[in-house]
């Protein structure tokens, strides 16, 4: 586990989206049996460097998602490593049979990339953003899910996914444009949580750009004399088990953070863990079990709950919990 | 006479053996689909005595002919013809569908069974599967052909069509697709389920190459296969007409053999029956 206790400084707003292209154009300068495969979205899913870098390493396949899984799945078989990216709702979702027999029971090194994830896609409304998927894509055998918390780390995880794992890999990023605040030189360990603030009285569990909002609350915090303990769950399968256990041991109360239905994600597999080895009480900030809806990202931030002040207010109540 | 030597007379006799054991292995296993495996044994012993470039005792040749059996569920006859062409010991047929074998009800490929290229059961994908591994050997230049299995009522999946779509825009001629024409799925005829004709209007209008042939005639599959290699610039389909549970009277055209599996007592009399099968 990386521990840091540096401020760390948002260097500017930018969509995941931009890093997840930028690692696809260095993984394919790295890898010359990586293959790209767009489902007529490539610009807008950040695959447009890569297409016109590669083009002999970049296929079309059309509006057609299945086809896409099924396609990507003959060429791992093959020796290539694919990586697919379309809308998160239709890269995991509508696809999710394929995922489960053609790529994961042949447990096959596809890098299949959910984008536009979270609420946070605003306008294009509920059907556009993907709040199911870190829930479906964790419970499939073989598969590793990977949430970065900003641009910066999407490029470092695409880069992880193709050259630390071998077999399925969903990377979940999104289109808003969010803070960027880590550092290229903060390394990115596939499984391995980083700690990015210490503290003793809660832990927060993030991922996503809800870790940008765990920082913001910890400030928060310190002012009150509270003391938080700031985690960027960046790989939700396999989870960094150490870390979590860890948080429950030295703090005693958890809240988790995630743009995505609180059933299922990521506070479901902290709970799943602690319950079993170390129970304490527990908060998760999420969506409530509902569909989003259209507006800008930051009033859907809002009106959903996924602030640094929800973070704050559900300290304060489990630090009540607690005693 | 082809390319691995054996005549259609070879071919026939290749095909009773696998047959048999597709009765004996379903007999075994207590359950199963019996319909669908005896229609393709005709099929597969062309593909694997007679198309495919392949060696059973070299599994992961990177040269070899890929086969995709994109229909699972007739697995005994995938399994009889791999254990026949000497992939591994014909009585580990007797294992199929038991705790711990390598012979899973669907394909496996986690349980390490020699031979086999894919994991499959869920219709409607091996198209696509089949699609990226003949995508993949046109990139590198390799030589090799990719061979897929389809049933017809596995066509009513939309993804085939997606995949159809995609292996003409990439003008696969290394992709050969055969659907076993029997008529049938499990709620009977398929025209009367959801109508496919005109069939092979369909696959043309995708822009594939379109054989028929007799699913039941050695001769017939071999020269459907050698078109199929021969025609550039395309992907063929190959719509083999069969019948379903072919070998067995009781059997034959009757889709209610499609997930049943004979009794011991049955599966004896059936092998004789097979035995004597001449046409
Ligand atoms: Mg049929």
């Amino acid at each position: 586990m990386r521990m840091m206790n540096e401020d760390f400084n948002n260097k500017g707003d930018r969509p995941t989206k931009n890093g997840f292209g930028e690692g696809l154009a260095e993984a394919g300068r790295r890898n010359k049996n990586l293959i790209a495969l767009g489902a007529d979205i490539t610009g807008s899913v950040g695959m447009d460097h890569f297409a016109s870098r590669f083009p002999e390493r970049f296929f079309s396949l059309g509006i057609a998602e299945q086809n896409c899984i099924g396609v990507a799945s003959g060429m791992a078989l093959s020796g290539k490593i694919p990586v697919f990216a379309t809308y998160g709702v239709f890269a995991a979702l509508r696809t999710t049979d394929f995922i489960r027999i053609s790529v994961c029971y042949n447990d096959l090194h596809v890098i299949i990339g959910g984008a536009h994830a979270g609420i946070s896609v605003g306008p294009d409304g509920a059907t556009h953003q993907a709040l199911e998927d870190i829930a479906v894509m964790r419970v499939l055998p073989h598969m590793t899910v990977i949430s970065p918390c900003d641009a910066t780390q999407t490029r470092l995880a695409l880069l992880a996914a193709v050259e630390q794992v071998n077999g399925p890999v969903y990377l979940r990023f999104g289109r808003a444009p969010v803070p960027d605040f880590t550092d290229e030189k903060l390394a990115f360990e596939v499984g391995k949580a980083q700690t990015l603030k210490d503290g003793n009285d809660i832990s927060v569990i993030a991922t996503g750009h809800l870790v940008w909002e765990a920082l913001e609350a910890a400030k928060i915090l310190a002012n009150k004399g509270i003391s938080a303990r700031i985690i960027n769950m960046h790989t939700i399968k396999p989870i960094d088990k150490d870390a979590i256990l860890r948080s429950a041991r030295e703090c005693g109360a958890i809240i988790t953070a995630e743009e995505h239905q609180i059933t299922g994600g990521l506070g479901s597999a902290v709970a799943e863990l602690i319950v079993k080895k170390y129970p304490v009480p527990m908060q998760m900030i999420g969506m409530p079990d509902c569909f989003g809806e259209s507006g800008q990202p930051e009033e859907l931030m809002d009106k959903y709950g996924m602030r640094a002040r929800n973070i704050v207010a559900a300290a304060e109540k489990l630090l009540k919990d607690k005693r | 006479m082809n390319a691995s030597g054996h005549t259609a007379e070879e071919l026939r006799l290749i095909s009773k053996e696998i047959r048999k054991d597709i009765i004996r292995s379903l007999a075994g296993a207590g359950s199963g689909h019996t319909g669908g495996s005896l229609g393709l044994a005709d099929v597969f012993s062309c593909l694997y005595f007679g198309i495919m470039n392949h060696r059973p005792d070299e599994p992961g040749w990177p040269g070899r002919d890929r086969m995709i059996l994109s229909i699972g569920h007739v697995a005994p006859a995938l399994y009889a013809s791999l254990a026949q062409a000497g992939y591994f010991p014909r009585e580990e047929l007797l294992s199929l569908r038991k705790l711990g074998s390598r012979l899973q009800g669907h394909p496996g490929r986690d349980h390490g069974l020699p031979g086999l290229e894919l994991s499959a059961g869920s219709l409607g994908q091996g198209l696509s599967v089949a699609v990226g591994m003949a995508m993949a050997a046109k990139m590198d230049g390799r030589k090799y052909h990719i061979f897929s299995i389809h049933g017809d009522g596995e066509l009513q999946e939309g993804s085939i069509w997606e995949a159809a779509m995609s292996a003409s825009q990439y003008k696969l001629e290394n992709l050969t697709a055969l659907i076993d024409r029997n008529g049938l799925q499990i709620d009977g005829s398929t025209e009367k389920v959801m109508r496919l004709e005109p069939l092979a209007d369909k696959w043309t209008s995708f822009g594939w190459h379109v054989i028929h042939c007799d699913g039941h005639d050695h001769g017939d599959i071999i020269n459907a296969y050698d078109e199929a290699k021969i025609t550039k610039g395309k992907p063929s389909v190959i719509i083999a007409k069969t019948i379903m549970g072919k070998g067995v009277r009781k059997i034959e055209n009757h889709h209610g053999w499609h997930g049943r599996c004979p009794t011991p007592e049955e599966a004896e009399i059936f092998v004789k029956e097979i035995d004597g099968m001449n046409d």
